[in-house]
């Protein structure tokens, strides 16, 4: 209980402190509702327009959830195939290091014209932006095996897709779960990005129609979902790692 | 005759030119014979054992293990235990022996049996779930080391086995091993930079030059079946440890 209090505490303190302050100024300043609401003006937003922003989460956090899934099976089978075949990583690593340098804000207006304003444009963008950090570290981690376990495996008859299965991959495991944590942080701003450049769902859709009509505390519902959705989407492939990769730092 | 080198000579490029790690090595092992390579740091040991396993090519000369002189064929003959355990710390003790079994081709419960078996005669009973961390440096080797029995292989190559061990724990293991050693019937090749522990072990002793590598002197080993302490501090032992090590400078 107290280990609890001393780890929580300042955190909490802090954020205290912050939406007290903001409350205040809110309350007591003379700053107008539209131009920064009050923390009670967006709760009361939160609850009230609960119907409108609770679908619309949704909808968000499905493409979110898709999107990343597409990325993370494009990334693992294209690392694996980078890492197996030299010819196919000469080849297509500068494409992939292309797929990162073109910028999304470029291609996904174009995407909203080839496919309109359904949610595949928004998948292929957030999987677009989830597709590198994932796909280069497992890049990294599949390299990372020590070559003496290797030889080792050889010395017992594994064949190559044996030494991939049984030495590289679990040990590339702790890697593809830092990527996948990068990535899934960055899915959430893909998925509002693809869904402000045209949409009529989704969380996105919400914050550009409230900017518009000056709906200021709807607007910062919104915000503070996709925030909350990033953040437990980050801790949730965290729990997912420690429960599938128990050894990783307890190796000497 | 298990092991046969000839006239071995391996070299590697490096950023700063051609590296000769062995020149004109030549070395028999028996069947069934226990030798030691020692000798001082980068003189190629570990190139050796790689060169014998088949893991590498000569560049020149010839080795053959069991008649076999291309690197797949010694590949067949040699087990590798290397220098850190190499346990993967994802598959408890236990499977991680099984191993071996399990890319010989068996069944994961049938590896396992015959894991389990080695499991009991090395000390090793009550550990098989624990995770490679949750062990102790000693009790790791010898998981390692049943790993490297399990391949079924009739060359055994270990480098430098106890070298992350302390000394106490490092004497147990040399006695461990040469108890569980004299009980089978394979040939062993171990690299070593401790001059006792491959006299200790071992039937013979090759002491290699500094690079490139190939064998200056032989030592005898220490008389089989004797008790550690008094067999290290024998006037004969010692005898035989200060030839090797004259013989290394």
């Amino acid at each position: 209980m107290k280990a609890w209090i001393v780890k929580w505490a300042p955190p909490l303190l802090v954020l205290a402190l912050l939406v007290g302050g903001w409350e205040a100024l809110a309350q007591f300043g003379s700053v107008e509702d539209y131009l920064l609401p009050a923390p009670s003006d967006v709760a009361r937003a939160l609850v009230n327009d609960r119907d409108l922003l609770l679908p619309d989460a949704w909808v968000t956090l499905r493409e979110v959830l898709f999107g990343f899934a597409l990325a993370l099976a494009a990334g693992l089978a294209a690392a694996t195939l980078l890492h197996l075949s030299p010819v196919a990583r000469r080849a297509l690593y500068p494409l992939v290091v292309g797929s990162q340098a073109i910028p999304v804000i470029v291609i996904a207006p174009i995407l909203v014209i080839w496919f309109g304003f359904g949610m595949t444009p928004k998948l292929i963008v957030i999987a677009l932006i989830c597709f590198f950090p994932i796909t280069v570290n497992t890049l990294d981690g599949l390299a990372s095996v020590d070559p003496a376990q290797v030889k080792m495996l050889r010395t017992l008859d594994a064949s190559r897709w044996q030494v991939f299965r049984r030495l590289e991959l679990p040990s590339a495991l702790p890697y593809v779960f830092s990527g996948a944590r990068v990535a899934v942080a960055v899915a959430v701003i893909g998925a509002v990005f693809g869904e402000l450049v045209g949409s009529d769902q989704g969380l996105g859709h919400v914050i550009q129609v409230g900017t518009a009509q000056l709906l200021t505390a709807r607007v910062f519902a919104a915000t503070l979902l996709l925030a909350s959705m990033g953040i437990a989407l980050f801790a949730l492939v965290g729990f997912v790692q420690r429960r599938a990769v128990p050894w990783a730092g307890r190796e000497r | 005759m298990a092991v046969r080198i000839a006239g071995a000579r391996k070299t590697f490029s490096t950023p700063r030119g051609e590296l000769t790690a062995l020149d004109g090595l030549t070395l028999s092992v028996l069947a069934g014979e226990r030798i030691g390579l020692v000798g001082p740091s980068g003189c190629g040991k570990s190139t050796l054992l790689e060169l014998i396993a088949g893991l590498e090519e000569a560049n020149a000369g010839s080795i053959a293990v069991h008649g076999e002189e291309t690197a797949a064929g010694r590949l067949r003959s040699c087990a590798l235990m290397p220098q850190r355990d190499g346990l993967l710390p994802w598959r408890s003790a236990l499977d991680n022996a099984a191993l071996a079994r399990e890319l010989a081709g068996e069944r994961r419960a049938r590896a396992r049996a015959d894991a389990a078996e080695l499991f009991g005669r090395f000390g090793l009973a009550g550990f098989e779930q624990a995770r490679p961390y949750e062990l102790s440096g000693g009790m790791r080797q010898r998981v390692a080391f049943a790993r490297t029995m399990l391949a079924g292989k009739p060359v055994l190559l270990l480098d430098e086995p106890f070298a992350a061990l302390d000394a106490i724990t490092r004497a147990e293991m040399q006695e461990w091993l040469d108890r569980t050693l004299a009980d089978e019937a394979r040939t062993v090749v171990l690299v070593t930079h401790d001059v006792e522990e491959a006299l200790y072990l071992c039937d013979r002793v090759a002491v290699l030059t500094a690079r490139p590598g190939s064998v200056r002197a032989y030592v005898d080993g220490a008389p089989a079946g004797a008790d550690r302490t008094r067999t290290v501090t024998s006037p004969e032992f010692t005898e035989r440890k200060q030839r090797a090590l004259e013989a290394l400078r």
